[in-house]
């Protein structure tokens, strides 16, 4: 296709896919308050429109009429962009997630993905090594004590769970090789023993879907790993010094990393879009996005429901668990991993 | 798909890592000159794509640019900077630096456009390396003629830690 | 895409790479160990590195047999990215031997120092597995590598008496100098792959040659820019004049026994990392290095010979003497550069005596100051050493003998490695050179007997008794008896260089330059 409709088409794929992205942040927010308050025996949000669903928006206006604060002795450039840089990262890793199959529109032939790379794995690793930045440096420029120990508590936890993400992720990318999304997906189609759909997790990958999920919590700074944010520790960690606005790019940043984890996690251990499809030619291109969808929202739940029941690891148990544990564990699996896709070969 | 604006991004992304790259070393404040390191490193990674190596590109931001940078700013966080700021950041001599450093630029400079070997490399047809193979190619090098380079990394980098936790820790 | 991981290695490959694969295995055994052994069993850890030594030299002869046995004279491992020919298999000798004597030497010491931990035998056998890449290297990545590993072995190595100032300073200064130049060294070798197009040494001196050849004999703007960057990070690991300045301090402040490993073996090191690339590499070039070299090895003897006849501190003193000794050794470089004929060969051969020769003499050295450490002192200072001849006669003997060595007295073993290279010298023309190296010979003499006047002349300081240990006392033997040994009757090593150049099957070249 020309270039004018290949700038045009991807455009309209952007708006959408930032819209959707934007949307299930606002309502992933509701969704946690929701199931962690029946967990706790409790409604949640239930008064701001029926079962709460208009509280995002509420919390939403809520923050732009905030007062922006910019306390005077912070380091004020790196202060506003530190951020700016959590967000850009948390929504770029959407410019790579492949959602559905092709879709057929008038006479182009359109794949559901902003673009697809060869790299897209590493594409993703990249943007989610850059993301610890914004954390340590809105800790360092807040110029507050507190800040810089949460923020360089916060980042070091990212940097070593990354390692572990790192490894189980080559497992994957042993087992289908090819480093691009779609390739990946396309591998897990089908089904083996009749019934078994040819998932990673089930195909091999168990134990780095385990360490997969694990460090995915640690990155996100979520519990069991949420040490660096916890009210109680720290003050707030690396936010302390943030109000409004930027406190919510923080809130956003944390909630879309969430969902991209959770895409992750589908498109390489769950299948991605595979599911049974039934039905009228229009099914066949709704239907994939719908399983795809359903197995991320999936995710978002188990997410919460882990947050309501586990309590949180202390800094020095966190580490060790993530170098002592979970390290070796990953390099074990990628040596039976190689060794067992060597000898098959 | 075809490369589009090479000349532009080319000298966009080199026009990047040298700014960068003397904003490194000028900077007072060291977090700033992390910084821009950083940024030089990105743009580094950004040639690379354009040389048809995505995966150096990627193994270039993930490794170097987030992880390596990430505990050079730990360390630099946790230092006093306050003190690294009020230092002078170039001696009296400076002068005579930029000077012997003009002479020397010149000097590069006409070495490398009067060299006749250089002027024959680059009439060959530039090399259109496949970008789907760039992983399977680093992986053969590493594995195939440069094997015993990359195990002797490994002991490189065994010596590295040994190395920093005898010079740390207190008590061994 | 399948692959087969045959088509990589052959069996071959094991056997080659045996001494550096049991010296790892060693290393890796005695950092292990360290964590289980008592404060007072921490010799353990050198018995077991030196153990380690030995079963790589046993390696060594096992790989020397097989060369001989298979009637090659080299054979290239690891998909050429490394080659075990004589010339390599004589200087992995060199380095074992050297650091064979470094352990023994460092017991005591370290003993004394309260820094005996098991990282250290650990770092030393490491920097002998960097060296063996440096010499055995064809492909220009691995010689790097190596390079660096034993670098960043020997920084800690320079810096492991922690609570000592003048250690950190020597390492943190060594650090710093030593990646500035491996930075620029890394730039001339990736001029040299975009010439060349190849990383392996062999096919970078057939490019070069193809494209002097096409280019009417002159060389390459890049070519030579490519030299002089090489030229610098190969000059400051042999610590030659301009690039001199990290030595003294490192020598001075690093722990004695490693002052000895370090001039020693890595000096060694860096002289097989700098023949086999500027006479297999660069050896197109040969007429441009020839003249640089002339004049790093004139300002190397004087600044350093001028700088030594003041020092006070020994250390100090022998790193400007040893300076002095990269200098002289240049000199068989050049007159081997300049003239491609038999008699110029001498100064090859001048080179490999010289560091044989060099490596026991400067560690016995070594050793004695060594030995002046005892906990309140020291001991590395002219005044230290005052009087030694009343509290240990023998060892004032024994550095009698190493000092007149240094300086290139016969009957001793000194004197056979100046005498080559000044022989190639007067063979192929050089006779200015010639005349200056012997002048600052001269000069060598006298800072090297006013170690020996202060202490057999001078009243002793303190008059305590100096007590060896058995360690120490081995390692003063061996290499006291090397000296003695090579100087009064040299025929075997001097057969033993000629084996290793191939000289004594092809009397014309050697084998590197072919």
């Amino acid at each position: 296709m020309s270039i004018s409709t290949f700038v045009i088409v991807s455009v309209i794929k952007i708006v959408i896919a930032l819209a959707v992205l934007l949307t299930s942040v606002a309502y992933s927010v509701w969704l946690e308050r929701k199931v962690l308050g029946h967990i706790q025996n409790r409604w949640g949000p239930s008064y701001v429109g029926p079962f709460g669903l208009l509280q995002p928006l509420a919390d939403g206006l809520k923050f732009i009429f905030k007062e922006d604060l910019t306390p005077p002795h912070v380091h004020k450039a790196l202060y506003i962009a530190a951020p700016m840089l959590s967000v850009i990262c948390a929504v770029s890793s959407i410019a790579v997630i492949p959602i559905g199959n092709w879709v057929d529109v008038a006479g182009l032939h359109i794949p559901l993905e902003i673009t697809d790379v060869n790299i897209g794995l590493l594409v993703i690793l990249g943007i989610t090594s850059m993301g610890v930045y914004g954390v340590a440096l809105a800790g360092w420029s807040s110029n507050n004590k507190y800040s810089l120990l949460g923020g360089l508590r916060a980042s070091a936890q990212m940097v070593s769970y990354e390692i572990s993400l790192g490894l189980s992720l080559i497992g994957v990318l042993i087992v289908s090789g090819s480093f691009s999304l779609r390739q990946i997906v396309d591998a897990q189609g089908g089904r083996f023993w009749g019934f078994v759909p040819r998932w990673n997790v089930f195909h091999g990958q168990e134990v780095a879907f385990f360490i997969y999920l694990m460090s995915a919590y640690a990155e996100t700074n979520r519990v069991p790993f949420d040490l660096p944010e916890a009210e109680t520790e720290l003050v707030a960690g690396y936010h302390t010094e943030y109000s409004a606005m930027k406190f919510a790019m923080f809130f956003m940043a944390e909630y879309a990393n969430m969902i991209t984890v959770g895409c992750l996690a589908t498109l390489l251990f769950l299948g991605g879009w595979h599911g049974p499809i039934v039905g009228p030619p229009l099914a066949r291109v709704i239907l994939p996005v719908f399983w795809f969808g359903l197995k991320v929202f999936g995710f978002m739940i188990l997410y919460i429901w882990v947050r309501g029941t586990l309590p949180r690891f202390r800094y020095d148990q966190l580490m060790a668990f993530g170098w002592k544990f979970l390290f070796p564990l990953a390099v074990a699996n990628l040596v039976v991993t190689a060794l067992v896709v060597a000898v098959r070969a | 798909m075809a490369p589009v604006a090479t000349p532009f991004f080319f000298y966009l992304l080199s026009g990047l890592a040298l700014i960068s790259g003397i904003l490194v070393i000028t900077r007072r404040n060291p977090v700033h000159s992390a910084l821009a390191l950083i940024l030089t490193l990105l743009a580094l990674a950004g040639i690379y794509l354009m040389l048809y190596a995505p995966f150096v590109a990627g193994v270039q931001i993930i490794l170097y640019a987030g992880g390596i940078m990430v505990l050079f700013l730990f360390v630099i966080m946790l230092v006093n900077v306050g003190r690294a700021e009020k230092e002078r950041q170039f001696n009296k001599q400076w002068l005579l630096a930029i000077a012997a450093t003009v002479g020397l630029g010149i000097v590069f400079v006409r070495v490398f456009t009067s060299s006749q070997t250089l002027t024959e490399l680059l009439k060959r047809p530039l090399a259109q390396l496949p970008e789907t193979s760039n992983t399977q190619q680093v992986g053969f090098s590493l594995y195939g003629q440069y094997m015993l380079a990359f195990e002797i990394a490994s002991l490189l980098l065994l010596v590295a830690i040994v190395g920093a936790v005898v010079m740390a820790k207190k008590r061994i | 895409m399948q692959v087969s991981i045959a088509q990589f290695f052959q069996r071959s490959d094991y056997l080659m790479s045996l001494p550096m694969i049991l010296l790892t295995i060693f290393a890796l055994g005695i950092l292990l160990i360290d964590l289980m052994l008592p404060d007072d069993w921490k010799w353990a850890n050198a018995a077991t590195a030196f153990v380690g030594v030995l079963f790589a030299t046993a390696g060594l002869i096992k790989v020397q047999i097989a060369l001989g046995e298979a009637h090659r004279q080299m054979v290239p491992a690891f998909m050429n990215s490394m080659v075990i020919d004589r010339f390599a298999i004589y200087f992995w000798y060199l380095f074992l031997a050297g650091a064979a004597v470094a352990i023994l030497m460092s017991v005591h010491y370290m003993d004394v120092e309260r820094e005996h931990h098991g990282e250290f035998y650990a770092l030393i056998l490491f920097s002998v597995v960097g060296m063996m890449c440096m010499a055995s290297g064809w492909d220009v990545v691995l010689i790097f590598i190596g390079l660096e590993l034993m670098a960043i072995s020997t920084y800690v190595l320079v810096g492991f008496l922690r609570r000592d100032r003048r250690s950190n300073e020597a390492s943190l200064k060594y650090l710093l100098l030593g990646a500035f130049s491996s930075g620029i060294f890394a730039y001339g070798l990736s001029l040299l792959y975009g010439l060349a197009g190849s990383t392996n040494l062999v096919i970078i001196r057939q490019r070069l040659a193809q494209q002097m050849a096409a280019a009417g004999d002159h060389a390459d703007p890049v070519a030579v820019l490519a030299l002089l960057t090489v030229a610098t990070g190969l000059l400051f690991k042999i610590a030659a004049v301009p690039f001199h300045q990290w030595a003294p301090d490192a020598y001075e402040g690093a722990p004695t026994s490693i002052t000895g490993f370090m001039s020693v073996a890595v000096k060694s090191a860096a002289w097989a990392m700098l023949l086999r690339i500027l006479l297999l590499g660069l050896a197109p070039l040969h007429k441009i290095w020839v003249p640089l070299l002339v004049f790093v090895s004139i300002a190397t003897m004087t600044a350093a010979n001028l700088a030594a006849l003041t020092q006070n501190n020994l250390k100090r003193l022998l790193a400007y003497s040893s300076i002095a000794h990269v200098g002289y050794m240049l000199l068989g470089l050049i007159a081997f550069g300049s003239a491609n004929t038999p008699s110029g060969v001498d100064g090859i051969r001048g080179i490999l005596i010289y560091l044989l020769v060099y490596t026991f003499m400067n560690l016995g050295a070594f050793a004695v100051i060594t030995s002046l450490r005892r906990r309140d002192v020291i001991g590395d200072e002219i005044d230290d050493i005052a009087g030694l001849f009343f509290r240990a006669p023998t060892e004032s003997v024994l550095m009698l003998v190493f000092l007149l060595s240094l300086a290139g007295i016969p009957p001793l073993a000194g004197f056979w490695g100046k005498y080559f290279i000044f022989l190639s010298l007067i063979e192929t023309g050089h006779y200015v050179l010639a005349s200056l190296a012997v002048l600052y010979a001269v000069f060598g003499l006298y800072y090297y007997m006013r170690i020996a006047n202060a202490m057999l002349m001078r009243q002793a300081l303190d008059k305590e008794p100096l007590k060896i240990g058995g360690s120490m006392a081995a390692a003063l033997g061996v290499t006291a008896l090397a000296t003695l040994l090579i100087g009064i009757y040299p025929e075997p090593f001097i057969r033993a260089v000629d084996w290793s150049l191939g000289l004594s099957q092809h009397p014309a070249i050697a084998h590197l330059v072919k």
